[in-house]
């Protein structure tokens, strides 16, 4: 990957001496071809998913299953896919701040150190993993316990109660939900954490001068200074939920459709998951179509993305302390 | 996620913040709280004791509400309404922690407790071929995970490295560098299944280029080549992202001496750059590793699954522990125990592996550290 043409001259270089000045110009080289294929992978990822998207629109529509159509198709796969990150946002978020504020602020310093480097680990656990899990252990937990207690204690609210009968498997929306908030909440937690911790100390101290408690602290001084860095950590795990894949694909029981309920079998299929399950058995057009709604999921994120970045970029006004 | 860790000290922020006299109204502190916690404690089992029922959840749901509520109550009797607030703060940010715990060490025990049924030498030497029923093994998911996993770092490290080297020593802030900068961001943010979806894409097209042949990958456009491709995408944000966060802590100082000492460019960043930095670089470098060996989604899609060993990524499907144990679990053969326990196997070697690269990033990280900045 990093085989490269002629490289480019170093003009701007204040250290032009004849010593050396090959290696120079060769280690630029290779740094600026590096920096260059990033702009040129980026584009061929959208170049080359568009043209192997593009046949669903112009192909024989007969071959495919359905109308055809392809946002009929996609339709109901982003709703999925926006649901489903949103409720494991809903449920990982606060928890998330809460616990990067005991990392951050109450747990002794020795203890705290574990703690950010066992949450780091968690992050990097495989997908597989916590959907063998959530299917494992998580589903069967769930959906005897708390299943028949929401609906008939919660069910005044929508999406808890339902006509259908409750999914025995806990193979529904609610449980890849869960499953999905314990995915991101390292993320959200490790990033938090972080921007908690880089409260700077004299905030910390001029708020404990005025004789305000810890809570205080935190409200006055460590909260209004992470807001931002909270926000756009929870869009990155936003993203990551987005983007989700075996989890989902190994818990959920899919159908085509947009369904609110969340305890029932028959749940909305995210972008992610409908590829997983349907791309190793499909050809053809069917393909294309897969592939194409692998952009629309590409589209999805890098808005999200591109708002968590803005969020962060906004900072604390007064950050320079 | 960097790997620095809190520079605050815990003394900081004293136990018993402002706002009380301790002259005229009591304390909570020592003693007192860890009544209320044990309290607590005891009440959800007692809780349980008279429902007649064991019931985990139920019990913690009602020991930590209970935690909540008395921390509230007592210390506002007690203290005043304000360290009840700071209080009670702390019992929420303490129970939601506890909370947490569970889920998280729910699936380190399970993968351990579930992997354990075939953790032994047969499932680490044998592969899958012509394995019906129980037996066989993940030799030939391991050997493929290993392969996937080296070429991507062979890909991803170098690509990595030279784009940070370039953002940090060679950019001056210029346009270029600002649009390779927010791509970066973008790259971190592709999802991984179309990362696979975009390497299957590039080689249905490279195989239909004649020249190209060379990288022909066969029938249904699968192999690890294309894998390593999709990992690659994935990887090389992360390395960028890292090095670049340490190449930028080098002290400008030693760049300055030694370019007054008539050292050239290149060789100051190789001779006195990249070794201040090595430490972060490789731990982070090392992490990126633990993140992609676990992909499944771009694999699935790319690389496929077989019975056999295949050593040969530019050919053909290979097997790679995630997809392996995706697969057993998902199309578990007769009896499907067997398959199921194969996929537990695999994924507790993942999560060992994981665990593995993480332990060597700590150690890399204490012993290269220059000794000047320890």
């Amino acid at each position: 990957m990093t085989t490269l043409e002629s490289p480019p001259s170093d003009n701007d270089s204040a250290f032009d001496e004849p010593v050396g000045k090959a290696g120079d110009k060769v280690f630029f080289g290779l740094s600026f071809g590096a920096a260059a294929l990033i702009l040129i992978t980026l584009a061929a990822v959208a170049f080359f998913l568009f043209i192997q998207g593009l046949p669903t629109f112009t192909g024989d529509g007969t071959e495919l299953d359905g109308d055809g159509s392809f946002f009929a198709y996609v339709g109901p796969l982003v709703f999925g896919t926006i649901y489903l990150s949103c409720i494991a946002l809903l449920l990982a978020t606060p928890v998330a701040i809460a616990v990067a504020l005991y990392i951050s602020h109450y747990a002794p310093r020795k203890v705290a150190q574990t703690l950010g480097y066992f949450i780091d680990l968690l992050a990097a656990i495989p997908s597989v993993v916590y959907g063998l899990w959530g299917i494992t252990v998580l589903a069967p937990v769930i959906s005897t316990s708390m299943f028949p207690w929401l609906r008939d204690n919660l069910g005044f609210i929508p999406v808890f109660g339902s006509d259908v009968a409750i999914a025995q498997s806990g193979r529904s929306t609610f449980t890849v939900g869960v499953v999905l908030a314990v995915m991101v909440l390292p993320i959200i937690t490790a990033i938090s954490r972080e921007v908690f911790l880089q409260t700077p100390r004299l905030h910390e101290e001029a708020s404990l001068a005025l004789g305000a408690t810890r809570w205080e602290v935190i409200r006055q001084a460590v909260i209004p200074y992470g807001r931002s860095g909270v926000i756009s950590g929870a869009m990155l795990g936003l993203g990551r939920a987005l983007g989700e894949t075996m989890a989902v694909a190994i818990i959920l029981s899919p159908a085509r459709g947009y369904f609110w309920d969340v305890l029932t079998a028959q749940n909305s299929n995210s972008i992610a998951s409908n590829i997983a399950l349907q791309f190793p058995e499909s050809s053809g057009l069917e393909v294309n179509r897969l592939i194409a709604t692998g952009l629309v999921l590409f589209l999805l994120t890098f808005g999200v993305n591109a708002i968590a970045r803005r969020v962060a970029n906004a900072g604390f006004s007064g950050a320079d302390g | 996620m960097s790997l620095t860790t809190s520079t605050l000290e815990p003394d900081l922020v004293p136990d018993d913040g402002g706002g009380r006299d301790p002259m005229t109204s009591g304390s909570l502190d020592g003693a007192p709280m860890w009544g209320i916690r044990l309290g607590s404690i005891a009440l959800g089992l007692l809780g349980y004791v008279a429902f007649g029922s064991v019931n985990w959840a139920l019990w913690a749901v009602i020991a930590l509400a209970t935690y909540m509520v008395a921390t509230l109550l007592v210390s506002r009797v007690v203290e005043s309404p304000r360290q009840a607030t700071d209080r009670f703060a702390a019992a929420v940010m303490t129970s939601a922690f506890v909370v947490v715990l569970f889920p998280l060490f729910s699936v380190v025990w399970t993968v351990i407790d579930r992997g354990s049924n075939r953790f032994d030498w047969e499932f680490y030497t044998s592969s899958m071929r012509g394995v019906i029923g129980e037996g066989g093994g993940g030799y030939h998911a391991i050997v493929g995970t290993l392969i996937v996993t080296a070429l991507t770092a062979a890909f991803a490290i170098p690509f990595g490295l030279f784009t940070a080297i370039y953002l940090v020593e060679y950019a001056d802030g210029g346009r270029f560098a600002k649009a390779v900068t927010s791509l970066v961001d973008v790259m971190t943010g592709i999802p991984s299944i179309v990362a696979g979806l975009f390497a299957y894409a590039l080689f249905v097209v490279l195989d239909d280029v004649p020249v190209l042949t060379a990288l022909s990958t066969g029938v249904g456009h699968r192999s690890g080549l294309a894998g390593a491709v999709a990992l690659t995408l994935l990887m090389t944000p992360v390395v960028v992202r890292t090095s670049e966060e340490m190449l930028r802590l080098v002290p400008n100082e030693l760049r300055e001496a030694s370019y007054a000492l008539g050292v050239p460019r290149w060789k100051t960043i190789l001779k006195v750059v990249l070794p201040t930095a090595v430490s972060g670089i490789l731990t982070g470098i090392v992490l990126a590793i633990a993140r992609v060996i676990g992909e499944t989604a771009p694999l699935l899609v790319t690389v496929g699954i077989t019975a056999d060993v295949n050593w040969n990524p530019f050919e053909g499907r290979m097997a790679t522990l995630p997809v392996f144990a995706y697969n057993s679990y998902k199309f578990p053969t007769l009896p499907p125990e067997a398959s199921i326990d194969r996929a537990w196997a695999a994924a507790l070697t993942l999560v060992i592996l994981v665990v593995i690269l993480f332990s060597i990033a700590r150690i890399l990280s204490s012993i290269l550290k220059p000794k000047g900045l320890k």
